[in-house]
């Protein structure tokens, strides 16, 4: 009972946000209202004993993803108000074909059952005496270790775009340039000054103490 | 009065519907475009949950980990774009986006 109560009000804030976050004037307001709707996804995760998922959910997307949109927001300097001309004029036409969807979801809804036989289907069946955590770590370490692995390198690929993308030249710090160091030539930095003998010694050495030389040579 | 499969299914429906309506409201504004496309997949995820939970079958909520990961790098790599077009063009609509137009 109490999960069922749980269930709807949870779901039903998800559904608000979820519309607040399309129709919302401040587009700093639609990204709160979507890690609003992540955190109510979240708790419907963890009704239907997905806890692992639930607290990921809550870490990337709240944590990261969403801090993402919430920075790039505020860092351009976007007039947001001209971006919404066209309001009005779109809302029939996205209202028609969601309304179309809709009447299509629906109509498969009620049109469907689950074979009696679809558990014995099950690619994993649920382990009964492991937490939700270890049987997920149990799958993707073992039998899945390809796709995450591969999902990883997936992460990896989007960091160097990201970075690569972003990354602007700046002129200021002067950085090191190996292929100029190595081309240099001694004829480009060392010039040889032929000098007569003692030529040097003679500006420095002053006139008094030119009657001893062997005392300057030695110290 | 126990929630089943069903009520989540209809959760994640309106969801989607919510998703793609929000495409064609701010047709403009690529940031909201993007946050739209991010409760769409977030409606796949519910339904993936869903569907693990209702057939006791684990490989949904492993799906639905490789499914955040990808809405994750395609947030990152979506709002990197929209940063360096900001930077080049002063602006984010959508319908200015014409350079490669033949």
């Amino acid at each position: 009972m109490i999960s069922a109560i749980a269930f709807y009000v949870f779901a039903a804030i998800l559904l608000a946000s979820a519309c607040m976050v399309i129709t919302a004037r401040n587009p700093v307001h639609s990204v709160l209202f979507l890690i609003l709707a992540f955190i109510n996804a979240a708790a419907l995760f963890v009704l239907a004993g997905a806890e692992f998922l639930a607290m990921v959910l809550v870490i990337v997307y709240v944590g990261a993803v969403a801090v993402l949109f919430l920075f790039v927001v505020m860092m351009l300097d976007v007039d947001f108000a001209a971006l919404r001309e066209g309001f009005q004029r779109y809302a029939p036409l996205g209202l028609t074909i969601g309304f179309i969807l809709m009447v299509e979801i629906g109509l498969t809804a009620v049109n469907w059952t689950i074979a009696p036989a679809a558990h014995l289907a099950a690619l994993v069946p649920t382990p009964e005496h492991l937490a939700n955590t270890n049987a997920i770590g149990n799958l993707i370490y073992t039998r899945y270790m390809f796709a995450f692995e591969l999902v990883a390198l997936l992460l990896l690929v989007a960091m160097v775009g990201a970075i690569v993308l972003t990354h602007t030249d700046r002129r200021g710090p002067r950085r090191q340039n190996i292929h100029s160091q190595h081309d240099r030539t001694i004829a480009q930095t060392l010039t040889m000054v032929n000098m007569k003998l003692g030529d040097g010694s003679r500006q420095i050495t002053p006139a008094a103490t030119k009657a001893e030389p062997d005392k300057e040579t030695a110290q | 009065m126990s929630i089943g499969l069903a009520h989540y299914l209809v959760v994640a429906g309106l969801l989607l519907i919510i998703g793609i309506f929000g495409i064609f409201l701010n047709r403009k504004n690529v940031i909201v475009i993007m946050m739209s496309i991010e409760l769409i997949l977030l409606a796949a995820n519910i339904n993936f949950v869903a569907f693990s939970a209702a057939l006791h079958d684990m490989m949904g909520q492993v799906f639905t980990m490789f499914v955040l990961s990808v809405a994750a790098a395609e947030a990152a790599i979506g709002l990197a774009i929209v940063v360096v077009y900001f930077r080049n063009r002063g602006s984010i609509e959508v319908e200015d986006v014409t350079l490669m137009k033949g």
